[in-house]
Order: C-alpha cells, then sequence, then structure tokens
C-alpha cells in the first residue's frame, strides 16, 4: 500500500511545555490511522499542525511523498485534507446546503447563489457513501449525529482524501457510533484515508487498522490491532498498568435513601421528559441509570438536585418528603451532586481551585463567620484536598480553567466527597476524561459506596455503568424499561433495553443474537 | 523546608506580575490615548499646521511648532489639574513660616478641585463596576445618580429644624435610597421576567431626566424664573475642608470609604462571595445554592444606592442645589472608568482620579491654552478603546504573554 500521509519529527513547543516532540506518522491510503492518547497528550496540537492552524517548530510534513508547505487551512484543504473538529462549526439557523457551501459558494452570474446545485453535489454525496441528509433541512433541527454527517459531507464537497476526525464520538450515542463507523467503511472502502483522533480504547480496536499511540507529546509506538488488546493499549496511553476493570466487594445495602415515587418533570422547553418514574436507592449499593443520551437522564438529575421544578410526583431525601426543593435545601440533606456538564454546573471556571472547593459550602462555618469568609481556613482546606485528591495544579490560587478536564473533574469530585454526604448523585462522572482520570474516580465512588454512602451514577456509556452498578435502571423515553441486577444482568440486554424493546422481547432477541453470532458491540 | 519556602516564594512572584499586568495594561492604554490627544491637538492647531505647510523649508520649526502646541495643551492640562509644583512647595513654606493660609489656598486649589471632580466619579464608577461583577451592565448611572441628587437636594432645602448630625445623613441616606430603588426596578424586572438590565436600565434614565427637568419647572423649583431647586441647608451640607472657592469636602472621603466597603463586600464576605459567583457562571451559582435572582436584586440596588449617593455627595458637598443638566455625564463616564479600573474597587479609585483630574484641567486647558474642552472627552474615549480593545496596546507596544485578568463583565443579552 501506498503511503499518501506522512509526518516527520514534528516538534512544537508553547510557553512551559513541549506538546510535541519529534512525532513521526504514517497513514496508508485507503486506511484509518487512529491517534491514541490521553487528553493533554499532543493529539489535538499534532492535527492543527497538518491543518496549518500550528507552524511547526521543527519538522516536514510529506503528502505522496512529496514535501508539503501548510500555512494555513486553505492550503490544507488544496492539498486534499480535510478536518472534521470535535465541537461542530456549522450555523444552526442556515440549512445543510447553506452550511456546506460556506466559503466556497457556487454562484449564477457572480452574485445569485446557486442552491440547487449545492444541494445536488451534496445527493451526490450522500449516495456515493450512504450519507443520509436532507440538503433543505435547517441544521438547528438535525440531531447530533447527522449535524457529523454534515460536517463530513463539508469536507467531502470540499474534494478532501485525507479526513481527519478530532473526537467524533465524543457527542454521540451508541447508535450513532455504530453508524459512524459504518460510514468511515464506506469512505475507506471509496479510497479515502481518514485519521480518527480518540481516548477511547474499543473503538479503537474496533475500527483502526493502525494505531499510534501518544504520550505527553512524544510516540510511544504503532502498532497494528491484532497484536494488542485494551489494557496494553492503556498502559502504553497512560505509562504503568492501568485497572480497567472496578474491583469491589459485594453490596450491604442498608436502608432506603432515596426514594422517587411518580417523578414527572419537564425539560427547559417545557417538554415532558421524564414520564412518571419511581425507583429507591438504598445506603451502600450503587444504582445505575443507563439509557442513551437524551431519554429524561438529564432531567431526572436535575429534579432530585433543585436545578428543574417537578411537574409531579414528590421524593423522598432520607426520610424527608422533598417536592421541587431548591438546589440549597437538598445539599444541606446531605446529598452530593457531581454534574454531567462540568464547566457549566460544576466549577466556576475563573475562580481559584480553593474556591471551587468550598462552592456549596462557603457560607457555613468554619469557611464563614457571620458575613466573613475565613480565607485561612479555605485555604488549608484547598491545600488538604489537593494533596488528598492528587489535584495536578502549579497551586490552589491558579483559576480551574488552566487545569486539564481530569484535574477539574477531580476538583468536583473532592468538594463533592469531602463534604458529609449519605446519598451520591453522580451524572456522566467521567465523560471525557482520560483512562487514569476514570479509574481513579471509579475506584473513589465504589469507596463511598463501600463507606454507606447510597449512589445513584447516571452515564450514557454503558461500560461505566456495567463496571459500577449493583443495580441497574434502564431509561427509555422518560421511563423506566426495567431494573436489573447488575451481577445477572448481559451487556446486550442492557443494550436491547436502551434501544426500547421490551423486556421479554429483550430477552428472546438476545438469546437468539447470542446463538447467531458473536457480533461486537461497541458502546 | 527549602521547598515550602521556594513554593511561596513562587506564589509571591506569581502574586506581583498579576498585580503588574492589571496595572500595566490600563496605564499603557492611558499613556496612548495621551499619546493620541497630542496628534489630534497638534493637527488642529493652526501654528502647527502652518509650519508643516513649510515643512521642507524649514522642517525643525514644524517640529518645534508641534511641540509648543502639544506642550503648552498638556502643560496647561497638569497646571488646571495639580498646580504648579514649586508655587505649591513655596506656599506651604510660606505657610508654615508665616501661618499666611492665602496663598496656600491659591496654590492647592487646582488639586482640589481634581479631587473634588473625582468624588462623584469614584461612588458612580464603583456602582457600575459592582454589576460588572455580578454580570450585570448597569447603564442607569446616571438616572440613579439624578435621582439620588434630586432626593437629596429636597431632604437637604425641605427639611430646616433638623441638627446637621441627623439631617446631613439622613440627606445622604435620602439620596442612596432613591437610586436603590432606581437600581432594583430593572434588577427585578431581570429577575422576574427576564428582561435585559440594559434595555430598562436606559429606560429608566429617561425617566429619571425628565422627571428632574419636570421637578425643576414645578414641584422643587426656587423662587425666581430660573429652573433651579433652592439651596439646601447648612446643616444639610457635607462640611468643607477650607474656605470658599476651594470646595473639597468629606464626600471625596465618603467615596473613598465606599471604595473600603465595596473591597470588603466582595472580596471578604459570603455575599460577594455569591456576587461574584453569579457574574462568573449564573449555572454553578445555582448549583451551588445560591439565588441568581436575588442576587441580581440586590446587587442592582446597591449598584443604584452608590450612584444615587455620587448624585447626593455632588449636590450636599459640591454644587448645593440642582439646576438643569447638572450632571454631566457622570453616569455615562462611570461606565468608562470601571472598565478602565477593571471593575476592581483600587482600579475604579485610580481611574476616578485621573478622570477627575483630566476634567478639571481641561477647564485650564481651554482658558490659558485655548484648546477646546472636548479634545479631553476624546482622549477619554481613546483610552476606554484601548483599555476595551487590549490586543490593540499588546500590538502596538508588541507586547507578548501579558494578559489582563478581565473582570466578567456581561453574557450578552441572554
Amino acid at each position: 500500500m501506498t503511503i499518501i500521509l506522512e509526518l516527520r519529527g514534528i516538534t512544537k513547543a508553547f510557553p512551559g511545555v513541549l506538546a510535541n516532540d519529534h512525532i513521526d506518522l504514517q497513514l496508508e491510503e485507503g486506511g484509518i490511522l487512529a491517534l491514541l492518547g490521553e487528553n493533554g497528550a499532543g493529539k489535538t496540537t499534532l492535527m492543527n499542525i497538518l491543518y496549518g492552524l500550528y507552524k511547526p517548530d521543527a519538522g516536514e510534513i510529506l503528502i505522496r511523498g512529496g514535501k508539503a508547505e501548510i500555512h494555513g487551512p486553505n492550503d490544507a484543504i488544496a492539498h486534499g485534507i480535510g478536518m472534521v473538529h470535535q465541537h461542530f462549526m456549522l450555523i444552526p439557523v442556515m440549512t445543510v446546503s447553506e452550511n456546506v457551501m460556506l466559503g466556497v459558494e457556487s454562484t449564477r452570474n457572480g452574485v445569485i447563489l446557486d442552491k440547487a446545485k449545492v444541494a445536488a453535489r451534496i445527493r451526490e454525496i450522500s449516495e456515493q457513501y450512504n450519507l443520509e441528509v436532507d440538503p433543505d433541512t435547517y441544521v438547528k433541527d438535525l440531531p447530533v449525529g447527522i449535524q457529523q454527517r454534515v460536517e463530513i459531507i463539508k469536507v467531502l464537497y470540499r474534494e478532501a482524501n485525507i479526513l481527519i476526525l478530532d473526537e467524533p464520538t465524543a457527542v454521540l450515542t451508541p447508535q450513532e457510533v455504530e453508524s459512524l463507523f459504518r460510514i468511515l467503511k464506506t469512505l475507506i472502502a471509496k479510497g479515502k484515508s481518514i485519521i480518527f483522533i480518540t481516548h477511547k480504547l474499543k473503538e479503537v480496536m474496533a475500527i483502526a487498522d493502525t494505531i499510534t499511540v501518544l504520550r505527553a507529546g512524544r510516540s510511544v509506538g504503532t502498532v497494528l490491532p491484532k497484536d494488542v488488546n485494551p489494557q496494553k493499549l492503556a498502559s502504553m496511553m497512560v505509562g504503568r498498568d492501568v485497572n480497567l476493570v472496578v474491583h469491589k466487594n459485594p453490596p450491604q445495602p442498608k436502608e432506603v435513601a432515596l426514594e422517587v415515587k411518580n417523578l414527572f418533570v419537564r425539560d427547559e422547553r417545557k417538554n415532558l421528559a421524564v414520564n412518571g418514574i419511581s425507583f429507591d436507592v438504598h445506603k451502600g449499593e450503587v444504582l445505575g441509570i443507563a439509557g442513551v443520551q437524551g431519554n429524561g437522564q438529564t432531567e431526572l438529575v436535575y429534579a432530585l438536585t433543585g436545578l428543574l421544578p417537578f411537574e409531579g410526583g414528590e421524593v423522598r431525601v432520607l426520610g424527608k418528603i422533598m417536592r421541587s426543593p431548591t438546589p440549597r435545601q437538598i445539599l444541606e440533606r446531605g446529598v452530593a451532586h457531581v454534574p454531567e456538564d462540568r464547566q457549566r454546573h460544576g466549577l466556576v471556571m475563573s475562580f481559584p481551585i480553593y474556591d471551587n472547593l468550598v462552592l456549596c459550602n462557603y457560607y457555613l462555618p468554619p469557611f464563614a463567620r457571620g458575613l466573613s469568609l475565613q480565607q485561612s481556613v479555605i485555604v488549608s482546606n484547598g491545600e488538604n484536598l489537593i494533596k488528598q485528591f492528587d489535584i495536578r495544579a502549579p497551586g490552589g490560587q491558579v483559576a480551574v480553567s488552566t487545569l486539564s478536564g481530569g484535574n477539574q473533574q477531580k476538583v468536583i469530585v473532592a468538594r463533592e466527597f469531602s463534604r458529609a454526604i449519605q446519598l451520591l448523585i453522580a451524572s456522566q462522572p467521567t465523560r471525557g476524561l482520560d483512562v487514569g482520570s476514570i479509574e481513579y474516580i471509579h475506584s473513589r465512588i465504589i469507596e463511598k459506596r463501600d463507606a454507606g454512602t447510597a449512589v445513584l451514577v447516571v452515564s450514557s456509556e454503558l461500560d461505566e455503568i456495567m463496571a459500577l452498578s449493583d443495580r441497574i435502571a434502564v431509561m427509555y423515553r422518560g421511563q423506566i424499561m426495567e431494573v436489573v441486577e447488575g451481577v445477572k444482568a448481559s451487556k446486550e440486554y442492557v443494550g436491547l433495553l436502551m434501544a426500547g424493546i421490551h423486556p421479554t422481547e429483550a430477552q428472546k432477541a438476545a438469546a437468539l443474537a447470542e446463538k447467531a453470532t458473536e457480533v461486537e458491540r461497541v458502546f | 523546608m527549602e521547598e515550602k519556602l521556594k513554593k511561596t516564594g513562587q506564589r509571591e512572584g506569581k502574586r506581583a506580575s498579576a498585580l503588574v499586568n492589571n496595572l500595566f495594561l490600563p496605564i499603557l492604554a492611558v499613556f496612548t490615548g495621551l499619546l493620541a490627544g497630542a496628534v489630534i491637538i497638534a493637527i488642529t492647531n493652526a501654528a502647527a499646521l502652518t509650519a508643516w505647510g513649510h515643512f521642507f523649508q524649514s522642517p525643525l520649526k514644524a517640529l518645534s511648532a508641534t511641540w509648543a502646541a502639544v506642550a503648552s495643551a498638556y502643560g496647561a492640562l497638569f497646571l488646571g489639574a495639580i498646580g504648579n509644583p514649586k508655587e505649591i512647595v513655596a506656599a506651604f513654606q510660606n505657610y508654615f513660616a508665616t501661618g499666611q493660609t492665602a496663598s496656600l489656598y491659591k496654590a492647592i486649589y487646582p488639586l482640589t478641585e481634581s479631587l473634588d471632580t473625582a468624588t462623584p466619579y469614584i461612588l458612580a464608577g464603583l456602582a457600575v463596576a459592582l454589576g460588572f461583577r455580578c454580570g450585570l451592565f448597569n447603564i442607569g448611572a446616571e438616572g440613579q445618580f439624578y435621582v439620588g441628587a434630586m432626593s437629596s437636594v429636597f431632604i437637604g432645602y425641605s427639611i430646616t429644624t433638623l441638627p446637621w448630625f441627623i439631617h446631613l445623613p439622613l440627606a445622604l441616606l435620602g439620596g442612596a435610597l432613591a437610586g436603590a430603588i432606581w437600581g432594583a426596578i430593572p434588577g427585578f424586572l431581570k429577575a422576574r421576567f427576564g428582561a435585559h438590565e440594559v434595555v430598562n436600565t436606559i429606560m429608566m434614565n429617561y425617566i429619571a431626566e425628565l422627571l428632574t427637568s419636570w421637578l425643576l419647572e414645578g414641584p422643587m423649583k426656587a423662587s425666581g424664573y430660573r429652573p433651579v431647586t433652592p439651596t439646601i441647608q447648612v446643616t444639610a451640607e457635607l462640611p468643607r475642608f477650607f474656605p470658599a472657592p476651594l470646595r473639597l469636602n468629606w464626600g471625596f472621603f465618603l467615596g473613598l470609604a465606599a471604595a473600603a466597603l465595596v473591597y470588603w463586600f466582595l472580596f471578604k464576605t459570603t455575599l460577594g462571595f455569591e456576587v461574584r459567583a453569579v457574574g462568573s457562571n449564573p449555572d454553578a451559582a445555582k448549583y451551588a445554592g445560591m439565588s441568581v435572582v436575588r442576587n441580581f436584586v440586590m446587587v442592582m440596588a446597591l449598584s443604584g444606592a452608590l450612584a444615587g449617593l455620587a448624585g447626593a455627595a455632588e449636590v450636599l458637598g459640591t454644587d448645593l442645589w440642582i439646576g438643569q443638566g447638572f450632571s454631566a455625564g457622570y453616569g455615562f463616564d462611570s461606565i468608562a472608568l470601571a472598565l478602565l479600573g477593571n471593575s476592581h474597587p483600587v482600579g475604579v479609585v485610580l481611574a476616578a482620579l485621573l478622570f477627575g483630574a483630566l476634567r478639571f484641567g481641561a477647564t485650564s486647558m481651554q482658558s490659558l491654552a485655548g484648546i477646546p474642552i472636548d479634545i479631553i472627552s476624546v482622549i477619554q474615549s481613546l483610552i476606554i478603546i484601548f483599555v476595551a480593545a487590549p490586543e490593540i496596546i499588546r500590538w502596538l507596544y508588541r507586547l507578548r504573554n501579558i494578559r489582563i485578568e478581565q473582570a466578567v463583565l456581561t453574557r450578552g443579552w441572554g
């Protein structure tokens, strides 16, 4: 096979950090190269160099063996390189056609936009690569998975041969991931070459032809999927042995800490998102709520933690009945909340670490005496927690915005776990984190359970639910399909429940599926 | 032990560099504003322009004429704002030698008047800065200034039987309270109905100004045909430090005390912690159990109270009565100086002192050097542009890696 793209000795330093240190990389024509590494390993920097957004300090880029000068995205596009960013660069109030033609508009007589021509070309691309999308719908009306297709079409419309996808699965549901992978297979079958950036091991195993692992700005090796397993990849990524399996003892459930009765919640757009849910969580157990993103889990957690009002029903928290509690009532009841969106809800990004560590109890002694904040107590509390929870930062006075995602999450975990809590509600506790941080946070959650705390974990990562939960409740369209015992649950069964297939049928289907083939499902 | 020392050393270093960063860019902005002002003075000066017309015959003459124009303008500005240093020293020596005060008062007149002009700037600037800290854009300082001044003046002239230690605090309180109500209304509208405070504070400004006009024409008009209020009672006056015409009074120290209080409130109290959290990230504030809407109303009321107090101090200390258009845009300039001061109380005080000096010095610049007073507005505006777009400064002076820690202002029109 021919090498379509080669990077040689790419080096890039930012003030205080060597982001890329002599990285070599080869992409075969018609192949998928996975670029694997933890957050901050230098993956995105490397791709931004390739796309012309950064200028490398050293090193060269070769395309089909010839040296390429790339000084900006326009050069990259001219060389047939296209990038699908992690955060989509789409204008929601414009149609698919308008978004695709943005910057390369087709016109009639020089001024009038030729939308028909663009739409026709989009249909052509759609058909060729199995990228179904209607050119005339508005982007804002499309689900995330389809928006990503639009991004891919945009790249193909500019006739790219090398596609860079930056963490493309971070925002997708398991089904959307599968559909994306089918698209990628089609693309390579038609001769395109792909660089796939990720930190998710299973995805790499499922889709990549070759894998290049980056750690702390260096390439630690290029391997083939058949020669490695997730365990090996994880230790390459992190630089030490990693526990992918959460070790835990059987649960010792005690009295009920959280009792939810017939709860209804409307989302921010006033649609009924939680549709009559009942369940309970005991002290000393982990109840996991599984489900594809957008089936009411977010709203359920918001209601339980006081961020959204109840539409109906009631909740009993540690014996006390509450209807539409305020966040403070919930907090003072001994509930900790690790929020789904850590930067929106969990942290004040411009505040120092110290202040973020007392965000929920700054007004209580010993942190305040009357109106007066006790700065020295806040600082010493912060120093203790930074040490205890291994938060890596130049100092407690720096703004949390300067920390990596994993360390930001540790700040939240440190704050929430260090209070006297009896119920822990953790929503997507490890989203976007690297393997090392995931391992750490999982072990802390199990530690809390073993100390007798009731734990409610909500996650759209089925692996995470399976690893942590003693019981699993599957949510689908605002309702709970079924609550299954964690030890008895099979991944296929829970997966079918997540897709909204009724338990009895699901049992039959799962049995059939198991007999038929050993399908490697990627969640 | 050694490591610990090293660590604290680093921390100190970091703090020092943050201070440099926070001061450095505003100072460069002021400097650049004055430089740009010099160019404008030069190109609007007839003598300098004529000299440039003969540049090729006598280039030195063109340069010297330009220099003369700029130097005379800024020289007059300095004399007008601060005074003549030599004269001040001589006057002090004379005072200590002979005890004569006449020459001393004359020498310190410009400086004291600049401080007096800075007083309403300090208070109104604090008002806007406090709003910024909570993510609120209080454009209504002008209106709050008006209603504060009007109620203070009313209390000041209408009550005649109170001793000063009751009358003066009452008049100040009346001003602050009126401003607080004027600010709290848009705050409440935002909290309850989500109405944007920028729109509503602007509307409240119109109401305040027109209300003032009506009151001056009718209910609060003094006898005579001019639309002015009666002069306040002596018991309501903020005591002055020196005999007339020096007007520097207790209001200046009231402003400094307010700055200290705002600093304490923002950075040392639980309430201030909430205000800053709401201002930086209202979602996280709500998550943490703070009431976002209550903070909106509280901060708008406090901000209004400070702006109202600015009006009160102006009328009780300096003007003693109110006529049409008496505010001279204090409320609007205060937005600019809150930006220049990076919404920090210390920064606001420094910016207010600068604005006070520029404003008062401009009068002498006009009379001594014949430079129109409006040039000061141009310079002020340029300074604000440079502060609001620090990239310009960074580009002009080829600065890298100097980051200004910007306080959160507002988050769009949500």
